[in-house]
């Protein structure tokens, strides 16, 4: 018989800088196995993670240490959602082609990879815009 | 604060770099260090040993597509080594099996450059 599983709402607040991305991912580690998901499900979310703040960083406050970032997860009817979102620069991330990496390795092209595995790894990813504010939201599900 | 560690050996002219730890955005510079200090040894031939990475971001593997051209251009090649199925999957999501060489162990990569000779 399958416990039931909680519903949660949580979180955490960080500064644009990369040394707490380790941070951010043990944040993420903590709910996705508080509410039940296996280690390897919960090391596909943590990366999806990663790599939405590694672009807010790198994209949207362009490496300045003084931006803010807020994640947010919550859980309710088997639906584990993580929210990233910034007050920097907007990226439309439709404008960032698929890559394909035998034409990168010939442009000695890096990056792009991010969206790519965001997208591979979760069941949904949105992106959205309001006011001065940006937010990706990272959906998966548990099955 | 993500720990990450890369140190070099040398078997015969094969440069292995050990990987340990975690390899993000924030903790890739030092793997580009690394790199750089290969090139100024002109060291080409490179085996990563991934039995100490615990995980690996896409800015780590940017890393590695940073590099490989310079490599393979001077006779060499980053080979890669005892991947956890983990970190495998990272690679194999981005089609890496496709452009490089993965091997279960490090002496099956050095032997792939000893019998290229």
């Amino acid at each position: 018989m399958k416990s039931i599983t909680k519903n949660i709402r949580k979180r955490f607040k960080i500064k644009s800088t990369t040394d707490n991305l380790a941070l951010a991912r043990n944040f993420i580690k903590d709910a996705a196995l508080e509410v039940g998901f296996t280690e390897e499900q919960a090391g596909k979310i943590i990366l999806a993670a990663d790599e939405a703040v590694t672009n807010v960083i790198k994209h949207a406050y362009k490496f300045s240490k003084n931006g803010e970032i807020i994640l947010s997860v919550s859980f309710s009817n088997n639906k584990f959602s993580v929210s990233i979102s910034d007050k920097g620069k907007h990226f439309d991330p439709k404008k960032i082609k698929e890559p394909n990496l035998k034409k990168y390795y010939k442009e000695k092209r890096v990056g792009g990879l991010g969206i790519y595995l965001m997208k591979k790894l979760m069941d949904e990813v949105k992106y959205s815009k309001s006011g001065d504010r940006n937010k990706v939201t990272l959906i998966k599900y548990l099955r | 604060m993500a720990d990450f560690n890369v140190t070099k050996r040398e078997v015969g002219d094969v440069s292995i770099l050990d990987v340990n730890g975690f390899l993000d955005a924030h903790t890739a510079p030092d793997l580009e260090n690394a790199f750089n200090n290969l090139i100024e040894n002109k060291n080409y031939k490179v085996v990563i040993n991934f039995s100490g990475l615990k995980y690996i971001s896409s800015a780590g593997l940017g890393v590695f597509m940073a590099y490989v051209e310079t490599m393979r251009d001077n006779g060499g090649d980053i080979k890669f080594s005892n991947l956890k199925d983990d970190v495998y999957n990272v690679f194999d999501l981005l089609g890496f099996p496709m452009l490089y060489e993965f091997y279960k162990s490090e002496d099956e990569a050095i032997a792939k450059y000893n019998r290229a000779k």
